[in-house]
């Protein structure tokens, strides 16, 4: 196909992506100038461009439609109908560029049905002159005459649709204005009529996908060197090879970018299909849109595309009522879809939520019933919670009435096998008369992650470290012990029973092994050396027991041969740093062989419903170090940037304190305490803070190792910096306090955010001094008065004091009075009961969080996700603005 | 490949021994031949698949021939070498015991299989040539993995 065909095809399309999106917000929004002339603006360069490339099927649609909008911009009201006609030509236009495509050149066919009745529309034939001239004001772009080549390059980079494009690439998406409201549409206009256009080019997909598949090779030969160097004492290469690795690290991190996308390009076609639906279904609905911004891989992006939009249409079909039904139930008669995304740890999480009429668990029940998924007997032993979930099973269906919207077959089973199908999971939870909301969680890249390295019967294997929620060793005659239910391997982990799995039987691993025939003896081995990787697959935990646990290493996933992709336990096979390849665990796989095993779902079952919270609240990833004396110091991983070995030259003094150019910036150095001291030569270590844009090295003696275990502190400490001391390895070790760094470093870090007028006030509660004072600082540099108290108790007294708070956060692990009591009891209080409470937790599971919704949290935040605490509470005292 | 391989009436087939036949492998369909170490085996994998290993950044699923052809197993003393080969984009290695020679044979002497012979190898074979000193099978390596897979699915 001529190349100048084929690029006007790419960006005509993305131009009509847009206009759909704009259209639907011009006609909520009719008096807004600015959107009406970005359709006009897209829809007329496509018409001129078509005129050029001598195409006048798509000149004469878009030309009448362009009529139709014309009329709008001189203040002709906004019709419903006018919309829709216009969406509709859209659509035609669609239908002829995709026939263009495939064949070359326009299909054979005629439009005049449709450009009739936009003529009607634009009441009277279509005046040509008119619209010639505002292309003459809006673009300056030839249309008329042949014009030479790079002219019409001209006009092609004027266009807006390739700034949408390169912005595909890159940076904010059509989506996410769509999202953000129409302010965003003036910088765009101006952006495109400036020379912004040469700030991002057009990159062919293959290009970068051979680019990434390149640096997944460097990343692989990296490992292997380090592997290499880690096993020699002493080498000149250490200072390079560790100079190469941060290289690669960064190109990894760059290059990686390139994959990734706002995920509001899936969601760019939701605004028109949710209006088509709600006209075609009578009902109203409002849509709204959080968090397009928030980026993923591309591939994982095209992916989940289809799903999300069958569950939107699922939301409008099924989930709301229409106006009657909602008006009788007390609602507002217009419904809302609420589509939202966030980060969260290396997973996207996603929820299409409405609060439509809710899943009917009687009809889930006896559809189940039904389609013989389970017996009445089974039935009767399942939770709410349980039952809503067989709407994932296959082909279940629960609308009475099959409609021409989402009742086509493709149900639930499929958005649940696709997004099974890129490791990432989906729940729902339902209150009836309440609506429904579906979580869907994935990983953010496919390409490489983050695995944990386990051995079992002499052979090692690598498990996504995405699954994995924590590592327990289990000992015979300890508190944790693997304990026998007939011949079923479980362990008391806290408040829950863990069913547990061994993964040399999973893999067959000791059929075979000599001498390993006796029931009893594997037994003994199970009970003397047992690792419990404790993994999460949806809603999910069991241990998995391994011989050992090695490390974790950031692995290049490739994809098994055909020959071994039947295999149920792997999801795929990789090369370690050493050059051996190794298999990678299907934590979806193995679970569905768990349940298989043991007949049923039983496995997750007897789990799911006891709140796991807290779980992981005890233990955590700690960074141990050296800096000044003999014992060990530790900070919370979580806490750390990154880890940096930079050369000594490169630290300067400047006005009394030393600093190092860092990513563009000066990053002030500080140290532990007086005792350590820069190194004379070579490389100096040092970890990374940041904070927003601000970045501080804390210089240190050495990292020792990075462990997983539980920040106890035993002993408080009165010494600046320091918050205490717990026991970590049987090793006492120092607590860090950064938030007594950061201060140091930027005298003026919490300060000058101080002056600002702090409005809102919080009441912090938390049993852990590390996190007051972790949080604390942070509230405060956001503009919070924040109250600190250690105790639910406290709080409570606090309160009834007579202090009046904006907003609780609170820890849920407290003794005496844990989180949720502190919440319902601030609930069943007349005073307190509008209070808004956010709960903290190092582990936020779907339970925990419903379990917290029920108590009356109104939102859950991990505690080290800064940013995620201060937007969740940015949300509520703005709600709590609106509402006054 | 070279010029000689593409002749209409000669191909070249790379020897290789398996148990005491000698076998014949289309040249062109051997990437290369390399000793097998560090294989990683695969649990719950069928019995022919040896394992995987890294051949220079490549993962290769490597297939035991002595398996594949229902042939007693080597014994610990003796060696045994790889034979890369690539199907689908994808990269296999055939385990096999000793590697030959490269041998010149004009298409028009090969025999079609014997009727009485074994209907598993026959499935594998192209048919046979008869050297002078021993009878060469001519391998059909496609067929090598494709049955697998049928087994697979």
């Amino acid at each position: 196909m001529d190349d100048l065909v084929a690029e006007f095809l790419t960006e005509t399309n993305e131009s009509l992506d847009t206009v759909d999106v704009e259209l639907v917000r011009f006609e909520q929004d009719p008096n807004n100038a600015v959107i009406l002339d970005n359709i006009f603006r897209l829809v007329h360069t496509v018409k001129g461009t078509c005129g050029f490339l001598g195409l006048p099927r798509l000149e004469a649609l878009a030309h009448a439609a362009e009529t139709v909008m014309g009329r709008f911009r001189d203040g002709e009201t906004v019709t419903p109908e006018a919309v829709t006609l216009i969406l509709e030509s859209m659509d035609r236009l669609k239908v002829i560029l995709a026939g263009l495509e495939a064949e070359g050149c326009e299909p054979a066919g005629s439009d005049e049905d449709i450009i009739a009745r936009l003529e009607i529309a634009a009441e009277g034939p279509p005046e040509d002159a008119k619209p010639a001239d505002s292309a003459a004001v809006m673009v300056d772009e030839p249309v008329d005459e042949p014009v030479p080549l790079d002219e019409l390059e001209v006009a092609f980079r004027n266009a807006p649709g390739p700034e949408d494009a390169m912005a595909g690439n890159g940076a904010a998406p059509n989506a996410a204005d769509g999202a953000d409201g129409p302010a965003d549409g003036a910088p765009r206009m101006g952006a495109t009529e400036g020379g912004m256009a040469q700030q991002s080019i057009r990159v062919n997909v293959d290009t970068l996908e051979t680019l990434i598949t390149t640096v997944s090779e460097l990343v692989l030969t990296r490992n292997q060197l380090l592997e290499i160097s880690r096993n020699q004492k002493e080498s000149d290469y250490k200072v390079p090879l560790q100079r190469l690795s941060n290289v690669t690290a960064e190109l990894q991190e760059g290059v990686m970018k390139t994959r990734m996308q706002p995920i509001g390009n899936a969601w760019q076609k939701l605004p028109r299909i949710v209006r088509d639906l709600s006209r075609e279904l009578g009902k109203e609905i409002e849509l709204d849109m959080v968090g397009a911004d928030t980026e993923l891989d591309r591939q994982v992006l095209e992916l989940i595309r289809d799903p999300l939009t069958h569950m939107v249409r699922n939301s409008a079909d099924h989930g709301l009522e229409g106006p009657e039904g909602r008006r009788e139930a007390g609602k507002p008669a217009t419904g809302r879809i609420r589509v939202s995304a966030h980060h969260e740890g290396g997973h996207i999480i996603i929820t299409v939520a409405d609060d439509g009429r809710g899943l009917d668990a009687d009809r889930i029940r006896r559809k189940a019933l039904e389609n013989g998924l389970a017996s009445e007997a089974e039935l009767d032993k399942l939770s709410e919670a349980q039952l809503h979930r067989y709407i994932f099973a296959p082909s279940f269906s629960t609308a009475e009435t099959v409609t021409s919207v989402s009742g086509r077959g493709v149900g639930m089973d499929v958005v649940r096998s696709n997004i099974e199908l890129i490791g990432g999971s989906i729940d729902v939870k339902s209150t009836k008369g309440e609506g429904t909301s579906f979580t869907i969680k994935i990983p953010l890249t496919l390409a490489i992650v983050s695995a944990l390295l386990v051995e079992c019967g002499e052979q090692r294997f690598a498990i996504p470290q995405i699954a994995v929620i924590e590592l327990v060793r289990a000992q015979s005659g300890s508190e944790t012990r693997i304990e026998y239910i007939k011949d079923a391997p479980v362990l008391r982990l806290r408040d829950r029973l863990l069913p547990l799995v061994r993964l040399a039987d999973i893999l067959g691993l000791d059929e075979g092994a000599a001498g390993a025939g006796s029931g009893e003896a594997t037994d003994r081995i199970l009970e003397s050396a047992g690792f419990i990787v404790v993994l999460q697959v949806g809603s999910q935990n069991f241990g998995l027991v391994v011989d050992s646990v090695l490390h974790t290493e950031e692995i290049v996933v490739k994809p098994m041969s055909t020959l071994l992709r039947g295999l149920q336990a792997f999801s795929g096979n990789t090369i370690l740093g050493d050059g051996s390849v190794i298999m990678i665990l299907d934590p979806g796989g193995i679970a569905e062989a768990v349940a298989s095993e043991t007949g049923g779902e039983t496995a997750g079952a007897s789990v799911e419903d006891k709140p796991s919270v807290g779980s992981a609240d005890n233990t955590m990833s700690l960074l141990l170090f050296r800096a000044g004396g003999r014992a060990p110091k530790a900070v919370p991983l979580e806490l750390v940037t990154r880890l940096e070995e930079l050369e000594v030259e490169r630290i300067e003094h400047v006005d009394g304190r030393d600093v190092v150019q860092y990513r563009e910036q000066l990053m002030p150095l500080v140290y532990v305490n007086s005792e350590v001291r820069l190194r004379e030569e070579g490389q100096q270590p040092i970890i990374v803070f940041t904070d927003g844009d601000r970045a501080m090295g804390l210089v240190i003696d050495e990292i020792v190792d990075i462990v997983e275990a539980s920040l106890d502190i035993s002993l408080g400490s009165e010494r600046p910096g320091v918050l205490g001391t717990a026991i970590i390895r049987e090793v006492a070790t120092e607590a860090v306090d950064v938030a007594h760094y950061l201060e140091q470093a930027f005298t003026d870090w919490f300060g000058v955010k101080d002056k600002e007028p702090a409005g809102r006030s919080v009441l912090l509660v938390d049993d852990s001094a590390f996190f007051r004072n972790m949080l604390a600082p942070v509230l405060r540099s956001a503009g919070y008065q924040v109250a600190p108290c250690s105790s639910a108790a406290e709080a409570l007294t606090t309160l009834e004091a007579g202090h009046r708070f904006d907003v609780i956060v609170t820890d849920i692990e407290m003794p005496e009075m844990d989180g949720y009591a502190f919440a319902e009891k601030l609930s069943g209080h007349a005073r307190f009961a509008g209070l808004p409470i956010v709960a903290l937790s190092s582990h936020a599971t779907e339970a925990a969080v419903e379990r917290g919704r029920r108590a009356g949290f109104r939102g859950h935040v991990a505690k080290f996700d800064r940013t995620r605490l201060v937007a969740t509470l940015e949300e509520m005292t703005r709600a709590l603005e609106e509402a006054a | 490949m070279s010029e000689t391989a593409s002749d209409q009436d000669h191909r070249e087939y790379m020897t290789v021994e398996i148990g005491e036949q000698l076998f014949g492998l289309p040249i062109e369909g051997v990437h290369d031949v390399f000793r097998p170490e560090n294989m990683t085996s695969v649990p719950r994998s069928r019995p022919e698949i040896a394992g995987v290993l890294n051949m220079r950044g490549r993962i290769v699923t490597s297939i035991d021939m002595r398996r594949r052809l229902d042939l007693p197993p080597r014994k610990a003393d003796e060696t045994a070498m790889a034979v890369g080969i690539e199907a689908n984009g994808e990269s296999y290695g055939l385990i096999i015991d000793r590697v030959g020679e490269v041998l010149r044979l004009p298409t028009t002497s090969l025999d079609a299989n014997p009727v009485n012979m074994d209907r598993g190898w026959a499935e594998l074979s192209q048919g046979v040539y008869r050297l002078d000193e021993r009878l060469m099978i001519v391998l059909d390596v496609t067929r090598v993995l494709a049955v697998l897979d049928d087994i697979a699915a």
